[in-house]
């Protein structure tokens, strides 16, 4: 059984965002760069799994799309404990362009489960899972919030409105994955920052794929107006606002 | 041409959203000169499918397969796809809802059509096509060209008005012929919870963070959400905590919410937090610390103890409804 986590390189989730070349770019001075949170909470539910024998997983890769760059995300997760890695070298432009050569490597070395986060948390698109699991032709499953290995089958707990569904599918398969899927993220241990030096980090040139959407110009939030405030002993008066002036009770 | 709209259902029946939906995509259509087809999947009956057409679809489309026992995204989209070649959908619209996200992505490849995901106002430019949308959760916004022939967009749940309009729409009944392969999920458990306000769904949530000290402290944040009709939520450390459900947990990590009244009650305002809940359109904040960075979000505040302060709110909205 093999895994493999689709992993996307993402500013730090608290970093001010800033915009230069007339609010065309991001403004890339000082920005931290991580593992997208979903696909570190992806990567440690896969290492998970292999720890188990019974699950009988031989290997977790992790896969991403980006210049040479992004490689200090990629022994990132090398030292987290994935057995080897592949960038696709090549300027992420575009979910379309991104899953397109993702789905061209699962194609190439096939994989029995792939996982991605819902989102990453620069350009929340939501996009690139289920658009590789169509390149491919594999199922999918979507908003999956615990995933485990039974007798070989992987069961899936997926989150529906007010509830949860269990579900199998055969693989392969694509999990697109959510909160719930592991409790924190697994931090690479000294040991493992040492022997991810000596793991496979492998390059490959991106095939033809057209992106499909452009981003043209940024927007920065418009600042809220002035908070109002309430004197604490006179709630009453904070219901009458939301009322009369607001109109939202 | 046209603008195809799909509607999920839910035990047949549709929701606010689904009409949000449909008046997106109506106004959408007016800009490009197309039609408005609007398309379900499983059995709706005609009395609610004809409320869609109040919202201005032209069309509506009722498939069904007796065999659809379950929600497969790539079954759904060989389905949605298989309509918007049929009916040449120049744009095809779903909510950006568990369904909407699972759909969108395969459609978009199985239609060669580029993807402007969680839009929530009308395009800013048909020619060329660009649509506005939040990134770096809510810390920015961009302005998205969409190159290709036919789109896809995803809608943000409770950004864009409901429409009403003197139209009705013709129903066209089809048992759609499926193709089993590609229905490859099988559910051997559901766990649902029914007759709860959905926190997605909910048009007020009253929400509590780690400055409520305890979840033994919630019986006045319940109360105050009873009485307003609302749905509860809370911040990820309350989460974590085990305080309350996982299924609360709102922000960049958990859910991401829109309501019109957003209640913060004990939560700092970490960037996180705001992510899931800055598209509210009001948020209340209630803190001890007046520099907290929630009351930069906030429209009202009130700097006190949360123990102290929500009894009074409860008791001044007992007398608001006469309780
Ligand atoms: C990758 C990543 C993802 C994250 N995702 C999320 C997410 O999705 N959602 C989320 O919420 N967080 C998320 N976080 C965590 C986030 O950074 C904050 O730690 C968290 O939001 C803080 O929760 P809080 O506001 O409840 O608690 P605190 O920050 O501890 O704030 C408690 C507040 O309560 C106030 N207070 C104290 N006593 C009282 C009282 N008696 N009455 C009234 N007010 C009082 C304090 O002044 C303080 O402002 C994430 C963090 C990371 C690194």
């Amino acid at each position: 059984m093999k895994i493999l986590v689709c992993i996307s390189n993402v500013p730090d989730t608290t970093t001010k965002v800033k915009f230069v070349d007339s609010l065309r770019k991001l403004d890339t001075q000082g920005i931290q760069w991580v593992i997208n949170p979903w696909d570190e909470l992806s990567l440690t539910r896969a290492l998970e799994l292999k720890d188990d024998p019974l699950n009988q997983v031989q290997s977790v890769t992790v896969a991403h799309v980006g210049l040479v760059g992004a490689e200090p995300t990629i022994r990132k997760a090398l030292a987290i404990g994935a057995d080897d890695a592949i960038r696709i070298n090549a300027e992420p432009t575009d979910a379309y362009f991104v899953a397109a050569q993702l789905a061209r490597v699962i194609q190439e070395n096939s994989y029995n489960l792939i996982l991605c986060g819902i989102e990453s948390s620069d350009y929340n698109g939501s996009m690139v899972g289920g658009m590789v699991a169509e390149f491919c032709e594999y199922p999918s499953i979507s908003s999956v919030s615990a995933v485990k290995i039974e007798n070989g089958q992987f069961i899936f707990t997926r989150e529906i409105d007010g509830g949860k569904e269990v579900v199998t599918i055969p693989a392969p398969v694509v999990a697109i994955i959510q909160k719930g899927i592991a409790k924190e993220p697994r931090i690479a241990a000294m040991r493992g920052i040492m022997m991810a030096r000596s793991k496979p980090l492998k390059v490959v040139e991106p095939s033809v794929a057209e992106p499909l959407t452009e981003i043209v110009a940024f927007e920065l939030p418009k600042p809220r107006a002035a908070c109002k405030f309430v004197d604490p002993e006179n709630p009453a008066q904070l219901i009458n606002l939301l009322q009369n002036e607001a109109k939202i009770i | 041409m046209s603008v195809l709209i799909f509607v999920e259902n839910w035990d047949g029946k549709f929701k606010k959203l689904s009409f949000e939906l449909v008046s997106y995509g109506s106004k959408l259509a007016e800009m490009l000169g197309k039609e408005v087809i609007v398309l379900s999947i499983g059995k709706v009956d005609n009395s609610e499918l004809e409320k869609l057409g109040k919202f201005g679809a032209n069309r509506i489309i009722s498939a069904f397969n007796d065999s659809i026992n379950c929600f497969d995204s790539r079954l759904f989209t060989s389905i949605i796809a298989g309509f918007a070649k049929q009916e040449g959908a120049e744009v095809v619209i779903l909510s950006n809802n568990n369904t909407g996200k699972a759909i969108a992505p395969r459609l978009s490849v199985n239609l060669k059509a580029g993807l402007g995901a969680g839009v929530g106002k009308l395009p800013t430019g048909i020619s060329p096509f660009v649509v506005y949308k939040k990134v770096f959760s809510g810390n920015a916004f961009a302005n998205l060209t969409i190159k290709s022939a036919i789109k896809v967009l995803t809608l943000a749940q409770n950004s864009f008005v409901l429409i009403e309009t003197e139209n009705s729409a013709t129903i066209l009944e089809v048992n759609v012929p499926i193709d089993q392969t590609m229905m490859q999920n099988r559910v051997i458990e559901v766990n649902k919870q029914s007759g709860k306000i959905l926190l997605t769904d909910a048009d007020i949530v009253v929400s509590g963070g780690r400055g409520m000290k305890s979840g033994d402290n919630w019986t006045p944040l319940l109360e105050i959400a009873e009485l307003l009709g609302a749905a509860t939520a809370c911040s990820r450390p309350v989460s974590d905590e085990g305080w309350r459900p996982h299924e609360e947990h709102t922000g960049q990590t958990g859910k991401i919410i829109a309501p019109n009244l957003y209640f913060a009650i004990g939560i700092s305002g970490a960037t996180q937090h705001l992510a899931g809940v800055s598209s509210s359109k009001y948020i209340v904040a209630i803190n001890t610390d007046k520099d907290a960075p929630i009351f930069s979000a906030a429209q009202y505040g009130i700097v006190g103890d949360a123990g102290k302060v929500l009894p009074k709110i409860v008791e001044a909205l007992r007398q608001q409804k006469g309780k």
